[in-house]
């Protein structure tokens, strides 16, 4: 496993990890990415490396940054603190050059959809430089009423459960909803209406426009067996053959992980409340438990994540459009 | 049989009646406790342990989680019986009333299915 260069290698008072370092180290917390659109291809960076890009990574035609699955309200020994590691993540966007045009939040905004976990939500969002702030709604946001308190809060430009799309410099960003009417047994669904939505939405676009999806739920297989996928995901992405440049987010994994199926570049964000098991790799995906000592070694796992083992999240070569 | 014999008798089956009644009685709450333990079900780890239980009509079944993460407890028609939310150590009972075998889920993380068989 690789040695992070976060890690301070030279510490006489504890665990090696100084409170900087700390911060740097929590790629699963506090973190998020910056993504930038460069002549059609959209590039996404882990905020926690940002500091390693050369300005001329970070210029494009737009950039905005992607954060996901801040559970608000969750209070569990794997983050006690999770208004912490959200605000630790604006603060890191805060700090870049120039701001992000816009911030995408791919779901589970809060832990239990619970009013006052929304409102502190977008309390800490107000701190960001970035004042448009674009959601998704995870299956934590709309348990318990089926999404009514997320709809009515979040859904104002939204269609059925949620979802929407829009234009920004040329780019069509779509975000979609998987998280609503699961089945027992089942994976992420979008349903019906919504893929026909779908189809209708993007029909009328030049196939020369780079399209952006967002959901929570990965929109393809990660993990079927411990539900990280959506049933339904082949028709959506079906719709899409004609365009050049498609890039998928989703959040729900809690870890960092990218895939390239032809025209299509899939990313997952990490969580800036707790990390969760590679796929897998555990009984359940149940919270990663990390103690100050294991950070390097959970350091080590991001490392093994980032592409191309350098500081990009996802460097998708430029073989599109 | 002399005195004697006679009431060594009697002491032996007053003996046996005694330890009788006693097994008769450890046998009936161990019975109920055995029942009470079978119409629990834990969540913990992604999982509902036991994953199918069988109870008779008119049981209450009781659900606790013991997980760090949220979970709910939802027939697989979604309107027989409905948890709100379970945080962690919050609990849901269903009395079952009509026999059948009843699958449910949790509608947070459906991979996680189990069933209730009500005879």
């Amino acid at each position: 496993m690789t040695r992070g260069k976060d890690e301070i290698l030279f510490d006489h008072n504890h665990d090696g990890v100084d409170r900087r370092g700390f911060l740097k180290c929590m790629a699963w917390a506090g973190t998020g990415a910056f993504c930038v659109m460069k002549g059609g291809v959209l590039n996404s960076y882990s905020l926690s490396r940002i500091a390693d890009l050369a300005p001329a990574q970070m210029k494009g035609e737009l950039s905005f940054a992607q954060i996901s699955d801040s559970h608000m309200g969750f209070n569990k020994p794997a983050n006690t603190d999770v208004a912490g590691t959200l605000q630790a993540a604006v603060d890191k966007i805060n700090a870049l050059p120039t701001a992000p045009e816009f911030l995408l939040h791919t779901g589970d905004i809060s832990h239990l959809a619970k009013p006052e976990e929304f409102d502190n939500v977008e309390q800490i969002l107000r701190s960001a430089k970035s004042k448009d702030v674009f959601y998704v709604p995870g299956e934590h946001d709309v348990v318990g009423d089926d999404g009514k308190g997320y709809l009515e809060r979040y859904g104002k430009r939204s269609k059925g459960s949620g979802w929407y799309s829009f234009d920004k410099k040329g780019v069509h960003f779509v975000g979609l909803v998987n998280v609503m009417n699961l089945k027992a047994g089942g994976l992420g669904s979008l349903g019906a209406d919504q893929l026909e939505w779908l189809e209708d939405d993007v029909k009328p676009l030049s196939a020369s426009t780079p399209i952006v999806l967002f959901a929570h739920i990965p929109l393809w297989s990660v993990y079927p067996e411990w539900g990280w996928g959506t049933e339904d995901s082949a028709a959506a992405l079906g719709y899409l053959k004609k365009f050049g440049s498609v890039t998928v987010l989703n959040g729900h994994i809690h870890q960092t992980m990218q895939r390239v199926e032809g025209n299509v570049t899939f990313h997952t964000a990490a969580s800036t409340a707790f990390p969760q098991p590679e796929p897998g790799k555990a009984e359940s995906p149940g919270p990663m438990k990390v103690p100050a000592e294991q950070l390097r070694s959970l350091l080590g796992i991001t490392d093994v994540n980032v592409v191309h083992g350098k500081e990009a999240l996802a460097i998708v070569d430029s073989k599109l459009g | 049989m002399n005195q004697k014999h006679r009431y060594l008798a009697t002491v032996v089956l007053l003996a046996a009646g005694g330890t009788a009644i006693a097994s008769a009685t450890s046998l009936f709450s161990r019975k109920a406790a055995v029942d009470d333990a079978k119409s629990e079900v834990k969540i913990d780890n992604f999982t509902f342990a036991p994953g199918e239980i069988t109870v008779a009509k008119g049981t209450t079944v009781n659900w606790v989680n013991r997980d760090d993460i949220p979970h709910t407890v939802v027939s697989d028609d979604k309107t027989t019986f409905k948890s709100k939310p379970l945080d962690t150590d919050d609990k849901f009972s269903y009395t079952f009333g009509k026999e059948g075998t009843y699958t449910y889920f949790c509608s947070i993380h459906p991979k996680m299915t189990a069933k209730v068989v009500v005879k």
